[in-house]
């Protein structure tokens, strides 16, 4: 595997080497020297066409612990009509011999774009892309569960999957890179999952998803849960008909005070609640269930800079094992030229 | 004045009897089994032995892009492809720059085809005013220009005013002729980048649903009925959208239904890749789309196979999905993706193939010399088929300017050996021969 792209083709056993390597990575963290000379030498570009400081802090302090050196580069404009193209800037970051590149974009399917289009021979990690994927968003959500899960049965984490674990997601998971990429590695590391938001915001075609879906954020907390994961719900969905109004939205989907009396009420007290940041308290979330300590907010931003660490680590190492590329060309597709 | 005559030799005349067709002065002259030696006279002997002769086709849905965009393609590189791919006639599409809204632009596009000499180009008009769905384009002055236009279209916008369109609808009955309608609801479509569904739910990519053509069809073959007028819908990509034509024709409206070779062969699976040479509009549909597309072709529900040949510079594809231009080239793929598709799966014969690439789309765009029967004294537009050819598509050879075809690297049946364009070869051998010249016999 030269490229982390998504987490729906990521195999149970790389899965759980990533999360592995996270440990080890995370026991750097806390020595009072952070850095291991892992990639000395090797350099790292962030590739940012869209804001996000906080993934962008966390890879950068990711590569830099492993002793990485970090190029970060904010491309400009949101429309290739308007400045350099994927292509050209892509070539740009080879020529100056970056080894990895970390890339966030607005634009489903960009990181894949310049994985496979062969313009660049930099391994590829996908650090968000439109609304379709977030692997290490998943992965450090993954690690922040199984972390929990472990303690509670009483096992080492490593080397362990999620079997068993009731996961809720709740929000807008239509528009959802971290929905997404939690469904297919929830279910490939044994977890099972219930997405629960307004009709509005589920994706046509979400029935093929493996996991369940509901309307009824109560009724899926009544039937029991060990993880709820709330998702942000985005200023610009306000004003285009998917829900009447942001107050109903917090009445219906939200995680206010109610709900996280109502854990209690259940006696769900092992129940973690999680949310990827940044957060709108008192919409999707409110600041009582945000701060309680229930709330793994800090753990998971925490646990970012491991699997980020990890990431980088396994894939410029060469140690991830290969898994068959997903390829989707024509001469590979029998069904398209004879669908009866 | 004379030209030279050619004898095309023991061809199968759409793929049953065998018989000599004599070519001269560009008509067919003679059609016989072994026609006798001074009957043939001096012809320049072709071996058709192995070949199907078919009349030459005709394309209702072809993007030329010149005036404007003359990187993507011109009308002199657009139609050597056609002529390439079996084409004898091709309608050019209105969205150029400027639009084709004024009679000043038709006569233009018209021109530079006659000068090209390789197919005959037949402008299509906008609906309205610089495709902008406001006021009806001068519809009669078009209609009355030499290019004497009879198909309108908005193709790449929907006439999505339904006021607009009735009155379209009506308007140009008074010169029998036909509204093309690019079927999709725009509201609906809003960013919209591949078919809504399993695939898009995955991939994160905005849904272009089914719905969205559906209801403007379904609109619209009501206006069409209504206002007593021909309506041709193009690119019909779902399997809803036959059902609605088919109800349509039952009631004995008047609609006429255009599907391209693309939506007959690939389906959405393709954007996995998020390769956007596979971004179109309407987008790639299901297996399920494909198959009802298939039969409504087969069974004539969709009457014919429009190419929407939509060649695009490189940098218009090599970018992100969402960055993408829209559109596929495919004038020289469009016979062997029709043989694969339809023949090939018993689905259709080569007259069926005829009637659907040449007789049915030269009657709704009322090309009076195009599409005819291969007989004696009709014009001799003939294509010469070997349909036991195999080839691979490599985009890097095509005559069109655009690289952007979804086939590449495919192999596919069929090759079109030769064209006749009013008896003259355009192609011969399988590569392009010369242009009929200006004043040749018509």
């Amino acid at each position: 595997m030269r490229h982390l792209l998504s987490t729906e083709q990521l195999s149970s056993d790389n899965a759980i080497l990533i999360l592995d390597t996270a440990e080890e990575m995370s026991a750097v963290g806390e020595r009072e020297i952070k850095k291991l000379p892992a990639l000395r030498g090797r350099t790292v570009v962030n590739l940012f066409f869209e804001d996000s400081t906080r993934t962008r802090i966390s890879f950068e302090a990711a590569a830099k612990r492993l002793s990485a050196d970090v190029i970060n580069f904010a491309a400009k404009g949101s429309s290739v009509s308007k400045g350099e193209s994927l292509k050209d800037t892509a070539q740009t970051l080879e020529a100056m011999s970056a080894d990895a590149v970390v890339i966030r974009h607005w634009a489903s399917g960009a990181p894949a774009r310049l994985a496979n289009s062969g313009w660049i021979d930099a391994a590829v990690i996908n650090a968000g892309d439109g609304t379709h994927a977030h692997p290490t968003q998943a992965l450090l959500d993954a690690f922040t569960m199984r972390a929990h899960w472990s303690r509670l049965q009483g096992i080492s984490s490593v080397g362990a999957d999620l079997k068993g674990m009731r996961v809720i997601i709740a929000g807008d998971v239509l528009h959802s890179r971290v929905a997404r990429s939690n469904v297919w590695l929830l279910r490939t590391l044994g977890a099972h999952v219930t997405l629960v938001a307004p009709p509005t915001l589920l994706p046509v075609g979400v029935e093929h998803w493996p996991c369940e879906v509901s309307y009824d954020l109560d009724a899926a907390l009544e039937k029991g849960v060990d993880a709820v994961m709330m998702l942000r719900v985005q200023a610009e969905r306000m004003n285009a008909s998917f829900f009447p109004s942001a107050r109903e939205y917090a009445r219906r989907w939200g995680f206010d005070d109610a709900r996280l009396a109502k854990l209690d009420a259940l006696n769900l007290k092992d129940t973690i609640i999680m949310h990827p940041g940044p957060m709108n308290r008192g919409l999707e979330i409110s600041s009582a269930a945000a701060d309680s300590p229930r709330s793994t907010v800090l753990a998971q931003v925490r646990n970012g800079v491991s699997v980020r660490m990890a990431a980088l680590y396994l894939l410029l190492s060469g140690e991830m094992r290969e898994t068959p590329a997903p390829a989707a060309t024509p001469s590979s597709m029998p069904s398209v030229k004879d669908p009866s | 004045m004379t030209s030279p005559s050619y004898l095309i030799r023991s061809a199968s005349l759409l793929g049953r009897d065998t018989a000599d067709i004599l070519v001269r002065d560009g008509v067919i002259a003679a059609v016989g089994p072994a026609l006798a030696a001074e009957v043939v006279g001096d012809a320049t002997v072709i071996d058709a032995s192995a070949l199907v002769a078919l009349p030459g086709m005709v394309d209702l849905h072809t993007h030329l892009r010149e005036p404007g965009r003359e990187d993507a393609e011109t009308v002199e590189t657009g139609t050597r492809a056609a002529a390439l791919g079996g084409f004898t006639s091709v309608h050019a599409m209105a969205n150029s720059s400027p639009v084709a809204d004024t009679a000043g632009v038709v006569e233009q596009v018209h021109t530079l085809g006659r000068e090209s000499g390789w197919v005959d180009v037949r402008p299509v008009g906008a609906v309205t005013v610089g495709l902008a769905g406001e006021q009806l384009a001068e519809l009669g002055a078009m209609a009355d220009s030499r290019a004497r236009v009879r198909v309108f279209s908005d193709d790449g916008i929907c006439v999505s005013d339904p006021v607009l369109m009735r009155r379209a609808l009506e308007y140009v009955k008074a010169f029998d002729g036909v509204i093309a309608q690019h079927a999709q609801e725009p509201r609906l479509t809003e960013g919209a980048q591949m078919n809504e569904g399993a695939v898009s739910a995955d991939l994160g990519l905005a849904g272009w649903p089914a719905v969205a053509e559906e209801s403007i069809i379904a609109r619209d073959v009501l206006l069409a009925h209504h206002v007593g007028s021909r309506l041709h819908v193009c690119h019909v990509s779902t399997a809803g959208s036959v059902e609605i034509i088919r109800w349509a024709k039952e009631r004995g409206i008047s609609v006429t239904a255009e599907v391209t070779p693309h939506h007959l062969l690939l389906t959405e699976e393709l954007v996995r890749s998020y390769n956007p040479v596979y971004k179109v509009n309407p987008p790639l549909r299901s297996d399920s789309d494909v198959h009802a597309l298939r039969a409504a072709l087969a069974d004539g529900t969709i009457d014919i196979v429009g190419t929407d040949h939509a060649p695009h510079p490189s940098e218009a594809k090599e970018c992100e999905w969402a960055s993408a231009a829209m559109g596929m080239t495919g004038l020289e793929t469009a016979l062997s993706v029709v043989q694969e598709t339809m023949i090939e799966t018993g689905l259709m014969d080569w007259e069926g193939f005829a009637r659907v690439t040449s007789t049915t789309p030269a009657q709704i765009g009322r090309v009076a010399d195009q599409g005819r029967p291969l007989a004696v004294g009709e014009p001799a537009n003939i294509v010469l088929v070997d349909p036991a050819a195999r080839w691979t598509v490599d985009p890097s050879a095509m005559a069109t300017k655009g690289r952007n075809s979804p086939f590449a690297a495919m192999e596919l049946p069929g090759r079109v050996v030769a064209t006749f364009f009013h008896g003259h070869p355009t192609v011969l051998d399988g590569k392009l021969n010369t242009p009929r010249k200006i004043g040749s016999p018509a």
